[in-house]
């Protein structure tokens, strides 16, 4: 996941870099004989990787969910209508509001003052900590009857939790949205943070002299600045979101009775659980129309600010 | 973009201007606590769990009450029945993780150095390929990924998971090292080539030294993203002899009598490697990761 950093940050504008740019990148004149050999045999190993490990794995995985029963039979499942409004739940809140969150934090951290710079190291924990400890943790803390934080709510206030996890639809998928910005946060909160610092001290200056507001300052300076990173991150993120199989598997695991599970899960789930990889190939595939045109559009980014770098 | 920043040049401003800075110093001083109790709760959690002193600890307490070190113990000399292999285990994550390492930066680098520097023709296609397994959700790929592996008789493998993080990682080695790569002059390619140096001289001498910085940063990237990465792991290993730590971990699931301090203890011992490695890399891993684009 950390590959998004240098993705999204490479969508900044930063008209300074094309001067630094190299006028020539590549060796001169054609390339001799023996050197063409040598440049094919270097490309080798990676499209060895990619024909027998990522290009088999999806012709293989079309293949399985080729046969047009096995949708009718998931559009007909009550847990697979559930599952396709959980995802666009979670996709959909969990990663704007996870963005939104990230561009104000990494606003605050742009302050100045010598504890800041301790509290980011604090800031940046989950990122560092792998996924499947704290979401465990995170599980056994939100338990209803035995969980930190019910035991926590009781000690200190004599309320009495609700089961966080266990007992509504609605409160387990909160929990999974929580957890997940939990985890993610601090990452893009970095990667704006180091936008935000790409933007030059200059353009402040000029309109603070002009007598900008700081929320003028945000919205006529930070913002147009930074808005095609936060599209790139919004559409990364997206991606990635659709795709986390540890969020849900590991704090909610799917329940209450299989009510909150989502497209990653419950794919993954009829493949091994109910052994019918058909179908979890299906479920999966499901959400290729919201994501064909994802991978277009982000591609598309991805290279042309490439170019322009 | 906060008032601070233009305190030291302007001491003329409005009256208040004292009280309101103090004001919101206050606010953010607030706003860092709340930050930090919203940060460190679910891993408080983890270590007070890790030190309870019994597994069926069913308490109301917020800190346990007698804490013990006990379950570290237990972990370091496998004496549960879940943990009797946690230290071969801990070797297998190791293992793959080295050969991922070494197999991303290998694969990723000779890639780059035909793309980015011989500039090979239709190069671009490849990079394309690189980009679009980028941009693909691993967990979408899992099951035809487990099919194949039993199709190529590598289930229960270790080599089946290096192969599979070895495919998630190297597309991100080549884009930061196409990146990086800019920044070293072809001048140096040119002299080596002049002086009758072959492409593969050039790149064991000259390519792979300068890239120095960007190794460091992938190689640490590859590290925690097959230390850390779980699904494949779990899918493709069976055996408690060839798991690695986290699916051995998430074995804990699975049982009714949940010996839970037991588990945290795990969780802990197998998170401290990736948080010292982040720690310890983290400036050059933020370098390497802005670099390509931040930086210029």
């Amino acid at each position: 996941m950390d590959g998004a950093y240098t993705q999204a940050a490479q969508a900044l504008p930063a008209p300074r870099l094309r001067f630094s740019r190299p006028r020539r990148r590549a060796w001169l004149g054609s390339l001799r004989g023996s050197e063409y050999a040598w440049a094919v045999a270097f490309v080798v190993p990676y499209c060895g990787v990619f024909l027998a490990f990522v290009a088999y794995p999806v012709v293989y995985g079309l293949w399985l969910g080729h046969a047009p029963s096995l949708y009718a039979e998931l559009f007909n499942d009550p847990i697979y209508q559930r599952t396709v409004v959980n995802t666009l739940l979670y996709v959909g809140i969990g990663v704007n509001l996870k963005l939104f969150l990230a561009l104000l934090m990494s606003g605050f951290f742009m302050r100045r003052g010598w504890w800041i710079k301790g509290l980011l190291l604090i800031f940046v924990l989950p990122w560092a900590v792998p996924a499947l400890p704290t979401f465990i943790s995170i599980h056994w803390m939100l338990n209803g009857q035995w969980g930190l934080l019910n035991n926590f709510l009781w000690n200190v206030f004599g309320i009495d939790g609700p089961g966080w996890i266990e007992t509504s639809r609605w409160l387990a998928l909160g929990t999974v949205i929580v957890s997940h910005i939990w985890k993610w946060l601090p990452f893009w909160t970095v990667i704006l943070l180091a936008g935000r610092m790409a933007i030059p001290q200059e353009l402040y200056d000029a309109a603070e002299v002009d007598g900008a507001t700081s929320v003028q300052r945000f919205v006529y300076v930070t913002f147009p600045l930074l808005a095609n990173l936060y599209l790139v991150c919004t559409l990364l993120s997206t991606i990635f979101t659709l795709g986390d199989f540890n969020t849900v598997f590991f704090v909610s695991g799917g329940g209450p009775a299989l009510s909150t599970h989502v497209l990653a899960t419950l794919g993954i789930r009829n493949a091994f659980e109910v052994a019918r990889p058909e179908l979890g190939v299906a479920a999966v595939m499901s959400a290729l129309p919201l994501m064909i045109p994802l991978i277009i559009i982000l591609m598309r980014k991805l290279r042309t600010t490439e170019v322009q770098l | 973009m906060n008032t601070e920043v233009i305190n030291g040049r302007s001491v003329r401003r409005e009256p208040h201007y004292r009280l309101r800075r103090n004001l919101t110093e206050a606010a953010a001083v607030g706003f860092g606590v709340v930050i930090t109790i919203w940060t460190l709760v679910p891993i408080y959690n983890m270590v007070a769990v890790a030190l309870e002193s019994r597994g069926d600890v069913f308490t109301n307490d917020i800190w346990p009450a007698k804490p013990s070190l006990d379950s570290f113990w237990i972990v370091a000399t496998q004496g549960y029945w879940y943990l009797e292999y946690f230290w071969h285990q801990f070797g297998n994550s190791l293992y793959v993780g080295a050969a991922t390492v070494f197999l991303t930066l290998l694969i990723g680098s000779l890639v780059s150095f035909s793309i980015g520097r011989m500039r090979l023709r239709h190069g671009w296609i490849v990079s394309n390929a690189a980009l679009l397994t980028y941009v693909i959700p691993s967990s979408f790929l899992a099951i035809p990924f487990y099919r194949i592996m039993q199709k190529y008789g590598l289930t229960n493998d270790l080599w089946s998971v290096i192969a599979a993080e070895v495919t998630f990682a190297t597309p991100y080695a080549i884009f930061i090292f196409q990146q990086y790569g800019v920044s070293i002059p072809i001048e140096l390619d040119e002299a080596a080539r002049i002086d009758g140096a072959s492409p593969i001289q050039v790149y064991l001498h000259i390519y792979l030294p300068l890239m120095a910085p960007a190794l460091v940063a992938v190689g640490t990237y590859a590290l925690l993203l097959a230390w850390n990465e779980y699904l494949y792991q779990f899918l493709l290993l069976s055996s408690k002899k060839n798991m690695t730590v986290p699916v051995a971990l998430a074995q804990f699931l699975n049982s009714d009598e949940a010996p839970w301090n037991y588990m945290m203890a795990t969780a802990i011992v197998y998170a401290l490697p990736p948080v010292a490695i982040y720690y310890a890399f983290r400036r050059r891993m933020t370098a390497g990761l802005t670099m390509g684009g931040v930086k210029g």
